[in-house]
């Protein structure tokens, strides 16, 4: 089950560039939160921030707290750890180009030493009907190779890939904005069935995307989170000019 | 500021709907007029500017459907796209009651003169400022004073009910006199009704300008916050 994420005062840096400044926010449990924003305003360093990716960069830095559950993940965790709890689907689908279907879903488990095959044939058989990718590849698991789907299908390849190590979140950084409209839809729609299963936070800049999957939503600028509230409210009514501008395209 | 093309598309959506609403304020005043000076040419005004009313109401919602598909506007942009679709319509059905109007005119002017119990110059006073007074609001996005417009209906609902109960009487008491007291009845029915249409229109233009949705709370006339407002 998917748990909720709390950010206290959460600073993030390239370098002297102050990329996040001060975020608090809650994020909650087996939810869909969208992040908005202009390029260039965080969103995607926040979300690094949630699964430590951010501080894989040499001149990253982060301060601050980030609790996943009970977890303060730059306290008590190790950073593999919590990228086991904590899945990560990107823009571009990057599936492993020379391993076939199957492999590519039971990577993650592999890598962490799991190796009975009849319980990883039940995990990748389930992470692709969760991934609803299963009825199309069920018989080319072995045969295809991953790089051989389409782009959508590759995407919730990815996706399934991330399913398989049981994470509760999982954080989407611009995961349709490659995708042509129907691809697009499909992995709307299955945001849309994971969310009661797991925490999703996804960045976007499509907003009627955000609109369409997100209960939550959250407008970065600067580094900083102007508003973040209801996604019905977001959208139809702001509390801030500055969301306000943004969403009706006055400026950004 | 980007995405202009779409500003001025929204710029000159109001235009087109300030333009249906002088018609639709003219041909209510031009009704007014024809039955205090019992004037068929200016019945006739109030039909030829129902034409233009009808085909105006068509190109205004074209164009915001066109938007609405087009742009996917959010927030203040998609309220406004919304609440002009909703003030089109009502500027329309005021239109239709001014030539309620002005037909009700035309079947007086073959009637024999009568002294009716009502006011109907009065209310038609009260329903024109109603109308003036929520376009005045809708010109200058002013959700204050499209509230006090809100606060005159109830003086047209009491003036159509009392009026109704001193024609019934008429009807009733004087019989050679029902002709005249029906028409004066269902004058006073089409002012009421635009003084509805007046009453919806600043209702829009306070959820085009705040975002709240006040229509049926009582509470907005003395400014009580509204639990049902959108997004609290």
């Amino acid at each position: 089950m998917g748990v909720g994420i709390e950010v206290i005062n959460l600073n993030a840096w390239y370098g002297t560039n102050h990329s996040l400044q001060d975020i608090n926010l809650n994020i909650p449990g087996n939810q869909a939160t969208a992040l908005i924003g202009p390029s260039g305003c965080g969103k995607s360093t926040f979300v690094r921030c949630l699964n430590r990716m951010h501080e894989t960069n040499p001149i990253a830095r982060v301060t601050g707290t980030v609790r996943i559950g009970d977890v303060d993940i730059y306290a008590d965790a190790k950073p593999v750890e919590i990228r086991r709890r904590v899945g990560m689907v990107f823009q571009r689908p990057n599936p492993f180009p020379t391993m076939s279907i199957y492999d590519n879903v039971a990577a993650g488990l592999k890598l962490n030493g799991y190796s009975n095959r009849r319980a990883l044939d039940e995990i990748v058989e389930k992470s692709l009907r969760n991934s609803a990718l299963w009825d199309e590849v069920k018989d080319d698991l072995r045969k295809k190779s991953g790089a051989s789907l389409s782009g959508g299908q590759q995407q919730r390849l990815c996706i399934a890939r991330a399913l398989a190590v049981d994470p509760e979140v999982l954080l989407m950084d611009e995961p349709a904005s490659a995708l042509d409209p129907v691809s697009t839809s499909k992995i709307e729609d299955l945001i849309f069935q994971l969310k009661s299963q797991y925490t999703i936070v996804i960045v976007t800049h499509n907003m009627q995307q955000a609109a369409r999957v997100a209960e939550k939503t959250g407008f970065f600028l600067n580094g900083r989170m102007v508003e973040f509230d209801s996604t019905h409210k977001i959208f139809t009514n702001p509390s801030d000019k500055r969301t306000e501008d943004y969403i009706t395209g006055r400026f950004g | 500021m980007t995405r202009i093309r779409f500003q001025q598309s929204l710029e000159d959506l109001k235009e087109n709907l300030l333009v249906m609403a002088g018609l639709a304020e003219q041909a209510i005043q031009r009704a007014i007029e024809a039955y205090r000076v019992c004037d068929l040419s200016i019945c006739d005004l109030v039909s030829r500017s129902e034409i233009a009313i009808n085909r105006l109401e068509r190109d205004i919602d074209q164009a915001a459907l066109d938007l609405l598909a087009m742009e996917q506007p959010m927030a203040i942009d998609l309220r406004f796209i919304l609440s002009v679709i909703k003030i089109n319509a009502d500027l329309e059905r005021v239109g239709d009651s001014a030539k309620s109007i002005a037909d009700r005119v035309r079947s007086m002017e073959q009637m024999a003169a009568a002294e009716l119990p009502v006011d109907i110059p009065r209310m038609a006073k009260l329903a024109s400022d109603m109308v003036r007074k929520c376009l005045q609001a809708f010109i200058e996005a002013d959700a204050e004073q499209a509230r006090i417009v809100l606060t005159m209906d109830d003086a047209v609902d009491a003036m159509n009910r009392a009026a109704y109960k001193a024609l019934t009487k008429v009807m009733e008491e004087q019989s050679h006199l029902a002709p005249q007291a029906l028409n004066a009845l269902m004058i006073c029915r089409a002012l009421e009704r635009v003084a509805d249409h007046a009453t919806n229109i600043a209702e829009d233009v306070i959820f085009w300008v705040q975002g709240d949705d006040v229509r049926h709370h009582k509470s907005v006339i003395t400014g009580d916050k509204d639990p049902h407002a959108l997004g609290q």
